[in-house]
Formats: structure tokens, sequence, C-alpha cells
């Protein structure tokens, strides 16, 4: 360990001296900001894994450092501002903040209102957004923006993951749980559309409308609430974990959960190790102390494409490395197996979605037998005939 | 060859056949056996094939996470990044034991040695640097700071130059081995894994693997010449990921392994076109030539297995299971 951090000292030092030597000829800075909202949490279910404060932050962290290890080379020097927003604070003011201060790379970790909020400002006119945090389709379609990217994953991506797996294991008749907030909802949609889409059948839907803690009543509650159905898998709605863990073990009939709990679409999971992304796990863990979750890697992939649109447009120039990033020659190695880009229709980064328990990651989709005449990554989410968004 | 495959081509094949066999044998130094050895990655071991039956005669216990392997510079040795022991091994060739273990800096993947057998330089793909080591006395000699995930290595004939990819800053950086300053820094496709000189030490052709293709570049002006594209009827293209790099003494024939596409392609290593591919196990990565060049062998990590390319003909003749994850390969 003491070896360890030497090595990470001395490699920080280099690319200080490095950073410092290249400033003196001609270095050509490229400015990032991360915008986030904090929001007020819910009393979590369960006391293990609070979501962590600086979620996102360390990924941005982690990327800023790969930018500048690559522009020490190149003689760019990428810079990164964090703007967190207090629960009822002004996020409108900060963006102005932002775009005043020269900022015109701005990675948001925002509720969908308020990044619409911004992003139509006069002020965005001349900004790209990256939407590292909001999964709502509606902003890949009628509410979509041409000053916007989506490195998170839309919930059709993570329902359409999931639905393939299912149909590969021929598991197609569901019981779908829907937790209380308009979320699950938007869930439970997404969910409905893919079970449509790959073959499989809701053969009972269920609102879990036993308040939020089920600690101590699950037990009793879970066997009734499951009784008398046929099905193959439970599948639960439920984004903030009111009720989801408490399901498992206690269904009437021995069956599986998946969706928000159990088996769980996402597009990063500490226990994912292929594709050198053991790399990246273990250089995020050394330098952080903490395992990377799913918000640090959108947000590391929007700074690393403005990290790569730099690199190969070689200019620090707000308009070049837009337009690398909206070319076709853009492509985001994302430690998933294959080339990652951007849908031209949608501004929605395209990746393979990891179906995952606590430590495993069980498979990767999409699935290979679902086909697609451009690239199977274009079997999850809405496509370009699907799509109501029409940027290009 | 299969005794079928030769009932199968008529009279006037065999005679060529015969002709080439004995021609062969004739040409051969005497009794100059023919060894593969290969890196079980998951397995913890090491693969010992026979080059001539393709029977595998041993399977010995190495260190953790066994990858990048090299042979010493008298042959007698076989050097082993034992990535997840964070050191080198080294293997008697003649007594198959483990006799010493290297420093190599954290998480080793792949190294090469200097032309005159020492010293061997190494990638440390978690560490961000390049160590070199003095393999003769055993000890660590310098370390250089390099991109992120660095991997390949390449060394120009001379052993002036040595070239280093790195993973995640998508370049390959040119080192003087005499006062290892890092001189310059060719930006290439995304992911770049394997560097390697032609024997002229005119170009190196780089492979990167997330890009789908091979950047040639010229030694002397560092400049990219020219970008070797892959397309393989009903292969989606993200599975075209360029990996392992051979090219043939002479210079005229190269070989680039194609990863998850499960073939390698065979390219006019003078036009730089792609003439043809050969399919062989699954996610095939590394290549290593027999000593006369006639036949090449693969690692293919998804099937477990070694294919064997006859290189004249250029069919894959051939598969050898090995062990889980096959993944270095070199040959005696």
């Amino acid at each position: 360990m003491i070896r360890i951090s030497f090595m990470v000292c001395v490699a920080a030092l280099a690319m200080w001296a490095g950073a410092a030597r290249a400033e003196q000829g001609n270095v050509a800075v490229v400015r990032i900001a991360v915008l986030s909202q904090l929001v007020e949490r819910p009393p979590a279910l369960s006391n293990l894994e609070v979501p962590p404060d600086d979620s996102g932050l360390l990924g941005a962290r982690m990327a800023i450092m790969e930018n500048n290890t690559t522009g020490r080379f190149m003689k760019q020097r990428f810079e990164l501002r964090e703007k967190i927003v207090p629960v009822r604070g002004d996020v409108v003011a900060a963006f102005k903040e932002l775009v005043g201060d020269g900022y015109r790379f701005i990675v948001a970790n925002l509720s969908p209102g308020t990044l619409l909020r911004v992003a139509d400002l006069p002020e965005a006119k001349e900004v790209l957004i990256f939407n590292a945090g909001a999964p709502d389709d509606i902003l890949r379609n009628e509410q979509c923006r041409a000053n916007i990217l989506h490195t998170i994953p839309s919930r059709a991506m993570m329902a359409d993951a999931l639905a393939q797996y299912l149909a590969w294991k021929r598991w197609p008749e569901w019981f779908l749980v829907v937790g209380r907030r308009k979320e699950d909802r938007l869930f439970a949609g997404a969910l409905k559309r893919a079970a449509n889409r790959f073959g499989a059948k809701i053969v009972a839907e269920k609102v879990w409308a036993f308040g939020p803690d089920a600690r101590r009543t699950a037990k009793l509650e879970v066997p009734v609430f499951t009784q008398g159905v046929d099905y193959d898998v439970l599948i639960a709605a439920d984004e903030i974990g009111e009720f989801g863990e408490y399901l498992m073990y206690r269904t009437w009939e021995p069956r599986l959960v998946a969706g928000t709990q159990g088996l769980v679409p996402t597009t990063w999971d500490r226990a994912h190790e292929q594709w050198g992304s053991a790399q990246l796990q273990s250089r995020f863990l050394k330098t952080f102390k903490r395992w990377m979750n799913q918000l640090d890697y959108t947000v590391w992939a929007a700074i690393r494409a403005i990290g790569e649109g730099a690199t190969r447009s070689r200019s620090n120039q707000f308009k070049d490395i837009a337009d690398y990033i909206h070319s076709e020659k853009f492509v985001l190695a994302g430690f998933k197996g294959q080339k990652l880009t951007f849908r031209d229709w949608n501004g929605q980064l395209r990746q393979p979605i990891l179906l995952a328990t606590p430590k495993a990651v069980v498979s990767v989709s999409p699935q290979k037998r679902f086909l697609h005449q451009r690239t199977q990554l274009d079997t999850l989410g809405y496509d370009k005939p699907e799509s109501i968004c029409r940027l290009n | 060859m299969k005794i079928s495959e030769i009932r199968g081509t008529g009279m006037r094949r065999v005679l060529i056949f015969a002709a080439v066999f004995c021609y062969g044998i004739a040409g051969a130094p005497a009794a100059e056996t023919v060894t593969v050895y290969v890196s079980n990655e998951k397995d913890n071991t090491i693969s010992v094939i026979d080059g001539d039956t393709y029977k595998v005669t041993a399977t010995i216990p190495v260190g953790q996470r066994p990858r990048g392997i090299i042979l010493s510079h008298d042959k007698t040795e076989l050097y082993i990044c034992a990535s997840d022991s964070g050191h080198i091994e080294v293997l008697d060739l003649k007594t198959l034991k483990i006799t010493k273990t290297l420093p190599s800096g954290p998480d080793p993947e792949l190294f090469i040695l200097h032309p005159t057998g020492n010293p061997l330089y190494v990638a440390n793909e978690d560490d961000n640097m390049m160590t070199v080591i003095d393999v003769k006395k055993g000890t660590f000699i310098t370390e250089v700071p390099v991109g992120i995930e660095p991997e390949g290595l390449g060394i120009s004939p001379d052993g002036k130059v040595l070239v280093n990819t790195s993973e995640t800053t998508n370049m390959a950086h040119f080192i003087d081995t005499q006062t290892y300053e890092v001189f310059d820094n060719v930006l290439v496709d995304t992911r770049p894994r394997v560097a390697m000189f032609t024997k002229d030490g005119r170009y190196i052709w780089v492979s990167s693997e997330i890009g789908g293709n091979v950047s040639v570049i010229d030694a002397k002006t560092r400049k990219v010449v020219e970008v070797i594209e892959f397309a393989i009827p009903g292969i989606r293209a993200e599975a075209i990921q360029p990996v392992g790099i051979q090219i043939s003494g002479d210079g005229k024939i190269a070989f680039v392994a194609l990863g998850p596409a499960s073939r390698v392609a065979v390219v006019d290593a003078k036009t730089f076109e792609v003439k043809k591919y050969l399919l062989v196990g699954q996610r095939v990565w590394q290549l290593a030539f027999s000593p006369d060049e006639s036949k090449l062998f693969t690692t293919n990590g998804v099937s477990n297995d070694v294919s064997v390319i006859d290189v004249k003909r250029l069919k894959v003749v051939k598969s050898i299971t090995v062990g889980r994850f096959p993944w270095g390969v070199v040959v005696k």
C-alpha cells in the first residue's frame, strides 16, 4: 500500500510538473463545470450504502485527471469547477454565473424540469450541456434540446436491457409492483413498453401502498400481496428503494425479483470488471477510497467526451470541440467492450447496459439475438423511427 | 496437415506436398524442436505445447493473472508478467520451474527486451508508468511516467527507440532508451494495444482496439502514414477489435488479431491492403510466429484454445485446447 500511494504521488507530481512545464509553452485551457443540485433525500430504507455526497463529483475529478494526462502531451489543460446548488437554491443563477465566467461545457445533475429551464435560457445558446442525472425519456423525445447530450441512459434503455435478458431466459410473465412516486410510474411505463417490444406479458400490476418503511411488516404483507398470481418474475419499480429490497424471499411463490431491486439494469456497477474496466475501478478506488457508482460514471463519460473532442480536434475552442463531439468521427472508449457514440437524432449516448446483482454482473445487454441494421445498441431505448425528437 | 485433407486433393497435390515437406526437412536446422508457451490468465498457469505434434506437454502453475510472456535473449528462460502478484516470474525452460522473480512495479501487463537481451521494459497498467529492469542483476533501473493504462511496447531493431501505447490516453509515446525521455507522442485511434516495429525499423504498427483499426507510424517523421481498416461480411463493426500484430521478417505480410470478431486479418505489409480474414477461436488477442515463420499461433481467450495458422497456405490447420483465458504466446 505504501508503494502504491508513493506511485500515485509520483504520478501526480509528474502530472503537475508536466502541466507546469506546458503552461510556459502556451497551454490551451478547456473549462468544464459540473452543476448539481442537492435533493432532499427521503429516509433510506436500507441503512447500508447511503449514496455518498460526492456522487458524480469524484467521477468528474477522475475524468479531469485522465484528460489532463493526455493534455500534458497535447499542450491542453482541463479545469474543473464544481458548482453545488442547495436544495431550494437558484440553479438558474448558478448556471448564468458559470456561463458568465466562460464555462461552455456544463455537466448537469439536475431534475428534468430544472435541466430544461437552464437549457432554454438565452445564455445557454452557445453552451453544450451534458445530462448525467436525468433518465427521463421525455428529454429524449418531446422535450429534447439541441444543446443537451445525455450520458445517462434513459429509463427505456434500462427497461429494454432487462426485458431482452428476461426474453432470452424465457421468463415472459411479469408481475409488476409500482411504487407511489412519479418516477416509479415512469419506470413502470418504460417496463410496459419494453414488455411489449420484447414479447413479455404483464400478468399483474399492483401499487405498493403500504407506506415508506416495510422493514418490520414485509414478512406478513408481501406473501399476501403476491398471492394468487401465476408469474415468472416479480418486477419492482421503486427508484428510491422504499420497499423493493424487502420483496425478495418473501413472495408467496418462490420467484425472482428484478427491476429497481434484485437483478438491476445499470450503466455502471462495482462488480463490472470486463473490457479493461477493472483498471478504471481500481484506479478510482485507489484514488478516492470508494467505489465508482453510476452517477460517477455518467459524469466521467461526459468529461471524457469533452476531453476526446479537445484531443481529436486539437483545439480548446468551444465550436471545434462541440462539432467534433457531434460528428460521426466521435468515439468514446467507455470500458463497455465497444465504442460508445451519440445518437444523432436525440443526443443520447449509446451504451451497453449491465444487469447486476449486488455482487455480480449477470449479463450485459443488448443480448446477441436482438439484431439491428445499424448497431445492436439501438435495440435499447427509443430508436430513430420511434423517437419524436429530430435533432438531425 | 490432416491425412483426410491430402486424400481429398488428388495425387498432384500430394506430390507437391511431399516435395515441400521434404524441402522443409532438408532446409530446417537439424533437430530444432518448436515449443509454444501460452499464459492462461484465469488459470494462473503456462501451457507448454509441442509445436510439431500440437500436444500440450506440460501445464505449469505460476503467479496470479499471467498475461505478457517473453523469451530471454538466449531462449533458456521465459519471463512472465504475473499481473496480480505484482512481479515478473522467471521460468527455467529446461526444468520448467520458476527460479526467481524480478521487481516490476505494480500490475505488469506487457514487456519487451532490449535487442541485446537487457534491460527489460515493463508497462505497469494500473500505474501510468513504464518500469525498466536489469534482468541480469534482477534490479530496478528507473521508471518513466507515460499515459493512462500503458500497454503495448515496441522497440526499434537498433534498440534506441521504445514505443509505448497507453490505452486511455490514446497515444503512442516515443521514448529514448538512453535518456528515458519521452520525446514524442503520436495520437492514434481509441484504445491502442500493441506496438510493433517492422524489422527494418522504418514503421511502427499500432493496433487500436475500440477504434477498430491499425495505425502505421513512420519512425522518422512520427506521422501516421496509413490507417488500416477492417470489414468482415456478417460481422458487426463493433466486434472488430484489433490487438495482436505480427509482421514477417521480410516485411511482406502482416497478421492482425481482431478480438471478438474471432478472425485474424492477413495484410499485405507493403501496400497495407487486407488480403484475407482467417477464422480462428473466440476473442483472439496475441499472436506469435514459429522461428521459421511457417506457422502462426494465436491465443483465443473465450474459447480457451490456440489456433495454428499455416502461413504459406493461409489456412487455420489446428486448434489446441489450453487453460482458461489464454493471453500471451511465444514460440521457441
